[in-house]
């Protein structure tokens, strides 16, 4: 049995036949090539699979694809535009923010969700949000001072993508 | 950007950062089928019969393989790393919970596990061997009857030291010390788990893996072995790998399973496990149960330890070490002291639990070693009322005493210890702390103050000594220098997250003057890259570093030759600086590498018996051992009405002797000490009396978050190796090795007004409540 799941992901309109049972997560990797989303534990856990569903970070293994049917999601993927990374992107580069980059996805898309709502989060915030991830890499301390970095240097015209 | 070493940004982050990474599960093949393993519920049954009509019938089925397949194949059974053999797939009874018993192949990965669920097995459950300290007492349940002679759960018994003379001293000191402990069985989990894509094509013969391996050229070599294919027509390609930590050193029945599921259907088969297979079936860490003893003068300083160890291998004996070393390298366990003698005796045994016994950024059992000695030092000083950073001021190595040879015969190369122990106290402010605990503790705060002092033993290893089923842990690399100046190096060990790309083409740039952009590192492929044992125990930078470092420095010596005959002097005549050969006196008159890189392609006459071209390799076979150190120091509140323990304030110092990049550096101590405090306070694979896995999923398995670490504080000293080419050491595992002891040993501080001498982790609030009830121990530890 299947079902037709219509949504909107990075911008751009997927209809799929899909199982019922089918997990946002394998939907974005398998159905649509997505592959920068990870999986890592299946129960919620380590958070290698946070994309946003209707401008929300979610733990996209324990999303039904069908759940998502309608609505919006947006990927790692989509972080880059028109060429010019994500302040996210250049703060993990340049505060060394990952090492074997699985959880990389996860962490940027809730630290985007993050500065969105609280430009200029403090630390204790940032920990608070990425709580519900796991790093195995870092102990988290790049990790923080990346999204610091991204908060301090919203507008990044001096730092343009290509120098970093 | 010229010039090697420094912080700079790592290459492989850009495509991390865009989500255009390559892990296993990203490959996709045409025709590419999917495999699940049937794992057994039981810890120790024997197999009555495996009926899979009902499985092969399911229409997007396409094989189920079972343990009687890979029999009549001959891959029923495959090697491990420590000589052992373990089931790929069961034909005679199961050793422990999770194990593998049949494998599906289907057209995507629900179908195949929809498919494990029509399968029906038939056990017989037998008692299982659950506690270690147990496997051994007659009448136990034999976990490996399929081991020709085999009457007891008895794998090895080894011992280092001099026990005699230990004994000496023990009866001779005036003060000594016992304390049993156990260092819990925890899991790497690195958060990408094991995985494989298998592609057998029958008319070329060729088999192409992709997967999740630590090691690809041992992997090829083993896949050889297990399934008879000539090694020519293996290619094993490590693509970007999700975290190790150990976990990705051995091959696993699934990895098999797949290949054989290709073999037999002719299409590419992908096998991912998932995370509770990955906590119950692969490489688990440590499980040692220790008893440490010191001996002392009642000043404080020590002369003597000892130590016996009881080792729970679990059902196979899987330990990725080098095979002199069945304990790996614990004999390191004499610490960063001067002592007078050492002795210790370890056994290992069979039970019915997942296979493995090292990983997890462990050193090989350095973990547990240091974790031993730290301890025991701090017991001592509780038995002495002696200040824990003193009474280590007290014993440690002076910097005239290096190289050093401990107890053991181990030939520590190089360090300033009081050095570092210094800085930590310093960056710490430990003596204000030490006020501020007095004070609190008067009004009914606990704060903890505790200290590590490590030393660690890495870059396995010279071949005369250190082998992997018979495999010399040397590595080969290989250095190409294009015509027009920019380079390809070849290594043979494999990130996981280390930044290779990136700090190998620091050194060949460092060597030859280059960007280390023009420095291309290619990896993780067997058919690209020269044969070598891959990336553990911290070895990559005192292993392939080393090489690499060599093999740049023959390019520089071939580019002297090429500049000579350029400038038609002698190359005796010749200066280096970085980046150009000149005339000495004249350095006007020099050329570049990117001009000598031209030459040595060209037309020009080069003197006899010199060929062309600047490329060159390399086998590094390392004299030594590199021993990194240091001292970390972890502050802790813990509260007296809950047991939670909140770490406050961590301090490291470490010494790996010269950064090529010194933010790389610096981020693997992160991580790993967060390690310290996950297996200190969280992490725990426990199994109760029936021999059910109690660490199963990440809601059982406890990993700290961001919320759990503290901002880290980090100090440095320098003391490069005086054997490696450029001085480094390997410091990959340093922080989870020197982590934990300091964690627990603050803990434990901290409970000193309840007169707590030890707990054993992890460090829960519930095993802090019971320390303070009195109750700090698991009855079943006494060793005897």
């Amino acid at each position: 049995m299947t079902m037709r799941v219509a949504v909107t992901v990075n911008g751009t309109e997927y209809a799929r036949d899909v199982e019922p049972r089918l997990l946002l997560i394998h939907f974005i990797r398998d159905e649509l090539g997505l592959t920068g989303s990870h999986w890592g534990c299946d129960t919620s856990n380590c958070g290698s699979c946070v994309v946003w569903l209707d401008r929300k970070p979610v733990k996209a293994c324990t999303v039904l694809a069908a759940m998502a049917d309608g609505r919006i999601v947006r990927t790692v993927e989509d972080l880059e535009r028109d060429g010019r990374l994500d302040p996210v992107q250049q703060g993990f580069v340049a505060c060394h923010g990952l090492q074997c980059g699985f959880c990389t996805s996860g962490m940027m898309m809730t630290a985007r969700w993050l500065l969105d709502r609280n430009p200029d989060p403090d630390e204790a915030e940032i920990r608070e949000a990425i709580s519900g991830q796991i790093c195995r890499c870092t102990g988290y301390e790049n990790i923080v001072r990346s999204v610091r970095w991204a908060a301090q240097n919203p507008g990044n015209p001096e730092h343009p993508a290509e120098t970093l | 950007m010229t010039g090697g070493f420094g912080s700079r940004p790592r290459k492989e982050d850009q495509r991390f950062i865009r989500g255009r990474g390559t892990y296993v599960d990203d490959v996709k093949l045409p025709g590419m089928l999917y495999g699940a393993v049937l794992r057994s519920p039981y810890p120790h049954a024997r197999i009555i019969s495996v009926d899979t009509v009902a499985a092969e019938a399911h229409p997007r089925v396409r094989a189920v393989l079972t343990g009687e397949t890979l029999k009549q194949r001959g891959l029923a059974w495959m090697p491990t790393l420590s000589g052992d053999q373990q089931a790929v797939l069961v034909t005679d009874k199961v050793r422990f919970q999770g194990q593998e018993v049949a494998f599906v192949v289907a057209e995507d990965h629900y179908a195949a596990r929809d498919a494990l669920e029509l399968i029906d097995v038939e056990y017989e459950p037998l008692p299982p061997v659950v506690d270690a300290l147990r496997a051994l007492d007659p009448g136990a349940p034999l976990v490996r009857d399929d081991l020709d002679g085999t009457s007891s759960n008895h794998i090895f018994d080894w011992e280092t030291g001099d026990a005699d003379r230990t004994d000496a001293v023990f009866r001779a000191a005036p003060v000594t010390v016992s304390q049993d402990m156990l260092y819990p069985r925890v899991h790497p989990a690195p958060l990408e788990t094991c995985g494989i894509v298998a592609s057998w094509e029958k008319i070329s013969g060729k088999l192409t893996v992709w997967a999740t391996s630590q090691a690809p050229h041992a992997h090829r070599t083993l896949y050889s072995m297990v399934t008879g294919l000539p090694e020519h027509k293996i290619r094993v390609i490590s693509p970007d790998i999700g975290g190790g930590f150990g976990a990705k050193v051995p091959i696993y029945p699934g990895y098999l399973c797949a290949i054989a599921g290709s073999m037999i259907t002719g299409q590419p088969v992908k096998w991912m496990e998932d995370r509770s297979e990955n906590l119950m079936s692969t490489a688990f860490a440590r499980d040692f149960h220790m008893r440490g003893e010191l001996a002392a003068d009642r000043d404080g300083k020590i002369r003597a330890v000892r130590v016996k160890v009881l080792a729970d291998h679990g059902a196979f004996n899987g330990a990725a070490q080098p095979s002199k070393f069945p304990a790996g390298f614990f004999g390191v366990f004499t610490g960063s002291y001067d002592l007078e003698a050492a002795h210790c005796q370890v056994t290992g045994v069979y039970t019915n639990k997942a296979p493995g016994g090292v990983a997890y950024s462990c050193s090989f059992r350095i973990t547990e070693a240091v974790y031993l000695v730290e301890r025991m030092v701090d017991v001592l000083a509780f038995e002495l009322d002696m200040d824990p950073a003193e009474l280590r001021m007290r014993n440690l190595l002076c910097p005239g005493q290096f190289p050093y040879t401990c107890q053991t015969g181990w030939v520590y190369d190089s360090g300033d210890y009081p050095r570092a122990l210094r800085l930590a106290m310093d960056i710490a402010g430990y003596e204000n702390l030490r006020k501020e605990q007095r004070a609190e503790r008067v009004r009914g705060h606990l704060i903890g103050i505790g200290l590590s002092f490590f030393t660690e033993a890495v870059g396995a290893g010279p071949r005369k000594h250190m082998d992997i089923l018979g495999f010399g842990m040397a590595d080969g690399v290989e250095l190409r220098i294009h015509p027009t100046g920019t380079a390809v190096l070849r290594i043979a060990v494999q990130t996981q997250g280390q930044g290779h790309e990136t700090t190998f083409a620091q050194i060949v740039a460092e060597e030859l003057g280059l960007s280390p952009d023009d420095v291309e590192v290619v990896h993780g492929d067997t058919d690209q890259t020269p044969f070598g044992l891959g990336t553990y125990g911290s070895r990559s930078t005192p292993v392939s570093g080393a090489a690499t470092a060599i093999v740049a420095r023959k390019v520089r010596e071939r580019a002297r030759v090429v500049a000579a005959a350029m400038l038609e002097v002698g190359a005796d005549d010749l200066e280096w600086e970085p980046g150009r050969w000149f005339v000495r006196g004249d350095p006007d008159s020099g050329r570049t590498m990117t001009e000598i890189a031209l030459a040595a392609h060209s037309s020009l006459e080069l003197p006899a018996g010199v060929e062309g071209h600047l490329d060159a390799t390399c086998v590094y076979n390392p004299p030594n051992l590199t021993y990194p150190f240091g001292a970390y120091i972890c502050v802790v509140d813990v509260d007296p009405g809950t047991g939670k323990v909140d770490v406050r304030r961590f301090i490291a110092v470490d010494d790996c002797g010269v950064r090529i990049n010194p933010m790389i550096v610096e981020g693997q101590v992160h991580g790993g000490l967060a390690d310290g405090i996950g297996m200190a306070l969280m992490e725990s694979i426990a199994f109760d009396a029936e021999g059910n896995c109690l660490g199963g999923s990440f809601m059982d398995y406890l990993l700290p978050t961001a919320l759990e670490c503290p901002s880290w504080e980090l100090g440095a000293t320098v003391t490069p190796s005086p054997h490696h080419p450029i001085g480094a050491k390997g410091v990959g595992e340093s922080a989870t090795v020197g982590s934990a002891p300091a964690v627990v040993n603050a803990v434990i501080d901290a409970l000193r007004p309840y007169g707590v001498r030890h707990a054993d982790m992890p460090l829960t609030p519930a095993q802090v409540w019971r320390a303070i009830q009195g109750r700090p121990f698991r009855t079943d530890l006494a060793i005897t």
